[in-house]
């Protein structure tokens, strides 16, 4: 890793104009948890390292308009410690918070695990459940997109070279609304998802569901948002049907490969497994 | 490549040194700054035998580029008895055996520090759950798990009003 630049602009502008005189061979960092590693691998070979964490809007998490606003590149020690931000999204944070070790957390971030595009990465079925929305700046100004549109296949995004995902923007929370996130990894710790699951939802006064969003984790190149399988929730109580009829539309969703891991039937089982049992603590996290 | 002039806060010294673009922090504690306590078991985030604290954060040093640790303030193993009197943690970990070979021992030290600094009565499961980045190959945890535990109870002790 000799032959490096680094570079720490203090704002998105000087960020972009880094990138674009780079023309190709800088790589932005937040956490490094990814990009150090694949540097160290030889996978990543830039001549440029653009730091993004000496920018301010960046760093941290705000309320706005009722919801709340994550700078792409705060870590994950960070958002376990927001309190209210845990109380609005415990599955977005518990998803956050399951990301390598307590070294790790301080550093990775969700804006890392997302422009990463591993099809496993813990933090975005979460987002996409979240119904999340990235910030997305580059040289023609800031643009805004769902989560689920940003990956593009493992190692790949919909980001073009010049642009910069500036942070996440999560909505205002109704009365009785929570998520959860769910994963299987054979340890305990410190172990890649083989199936990852992230559902919201909102409750009505008389606990029939009236929105849902679930997303599953490293059953396809990407994490997909399964949008049959919230409609399968809305309008009930996540009945035993309602949650047999979520899991059809998430088995049919799944297109996993076999691997160590798991076979592809083993991955797509599982999925609905962790899809109902993420369900029902949502659904209590909302009742409480 | 240019390397550039870092200046930051080690064990409560200003320190200044040189840094190339793409140089580990690990690299250069060791090489730069002579501070070969921290070890680089794996140099991909996995083994945890790196641990430093940076503005009072756990990281592993060689997932971090020197240069960003300007204007930040890092404790090393080197920095954690007070003049030749050892921390509590070290002491407990020498009475409890809780190392064979000692080459995860600084990382695993520097850990349950930033454990205990912000949780002064953690549980044993809290205890497996910080230290899970952490391997050893020797000691199999249990006793590391005890000394810790114990350091912990020495430091409120320490810390009761007498
Ligand atoms: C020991 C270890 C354990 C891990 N365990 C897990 C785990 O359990 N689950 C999991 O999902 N991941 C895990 N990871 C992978 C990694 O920690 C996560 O993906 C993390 O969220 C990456 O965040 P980062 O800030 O470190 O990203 P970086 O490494 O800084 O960046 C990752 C990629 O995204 C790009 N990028 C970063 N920020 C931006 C931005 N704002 N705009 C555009 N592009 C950007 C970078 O160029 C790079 O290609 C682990 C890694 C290690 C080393
Ligand atoms: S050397 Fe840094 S985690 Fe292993
Ligand atoms: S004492 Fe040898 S690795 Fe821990």
């Amino acid at each position: 890793m000799s032959g490096v630049d680094y570079l720490a602009p203090a704002s998105v502008a000087d960020a972009v104009s880094a990138l674009r005189a780079s023309a190709g061979s800088a790589r932005l960092m937040a956490g490094g948890t990814d990009l150090l590693v694949q540097m160290r691998g030889g996978r990543a070979k830039p001549e440029v390292v653009i730091d993004l964490k000496r920018i301010p809007g960046l760093m941290g998490i705000r309320g706005e308009g009722g919801g709340f606003v994550i700078g792409a590149a705060t870590s994950g020690a960070a958002l376990g410690e927001h309190e209210a931000l845990k109380a609005a999204w415990p599955g977005v944070i518990e998803a956050a918070n399951l990301i390598g070790s307590t070294q790790v957390q301080g550093r990775a971030s969700l804006g890392g695990n997302l422009c990463n595009a591993s099809p496993a990465a813990d933090g975005v079925p979460a987002l996409i459940a979240a119904g999340a929305v990235c910030i997305i700046e580059g040289p023609a100004g800031a643009r805004e997109v769902q989560v689920e549109k940003v990956q593009a296949g493992p190692g790949k995004t919909t980001l073009a070279a010049d642009e910069i995902l500036l942070a996440f923007r999560l909505p205002p929370r109704p009365a009785r609304s929570s998520d959860a996130y769910l994963r299987l990894i054979p340890r305990t710790e410190m172990d890649i998802a083989v199936v990852g699951v992230g559902v919201s939802l909102t409750l009505d006064a008389g606990g029939v569901c009236n929105a849902a969003r679930v997303s599953v984790g490293a059953v396809a190149p990407t994490c997909l948002l399964v949008e049959a399988a919230g409609v399968a929730l809305v309008g009930t109580t996540l009945d035993d049907a309602a949650l047999a009829k979520m899991e059809a539309a998430v088995s049919a969703a799944c297109r996993p490969i076999s691997d160590k891991r798991g076979t592809a039937e083993y991955r797509t089982k599982v999925a609905c497994v962790l899809a109902r049992r993420a369900a029902l603590i949502a659904k209590d996290r909302a009742n409480a | 490549m240019s390397r550039m002039v870092v200046n930051a806060t080690v064990n409560g010294e200003p320190v200044e040194f040189l840094a190339g673009g793409g140089q580990s922090l690990l690299d250069a504690l060791r090489d730069e700054l002579r501070l070969t306590g921290s070890k680089e078991g794996c140099g991909t985030g996995d083994c945890g035998a790196c641990s430093v604290i940076v503005d009072g954060r756990l990281v592993c040093a060689c997932l971090m580029l020197a240069p960003e640790a300007e204007g930040t303030r890092i404790e090393t193993i080197e920095g954690l008895a007070d003049n030749g009197h050892l921390h509590p943690l070290q002491h407990q970990f020498l009475e409890q055996a809780a190392l064979q070979c000692g080459f995860c021992t600084p990382g695993l030290l520097m850990a349950s520090k930033a454990l205990l600094d912000r949780n002064a009565d953690p549980t044993e499961s809290e205890v497996r759950y910080w230290l899970a980045g952490n391997m050893c190959r020797c000691t199999g945890y249990d006793k590391v798990v005890r000394a810790v535990m114990d350091a912990a109870a020495d430091l409120r002790q320490a810390e009761k009003p007498r």
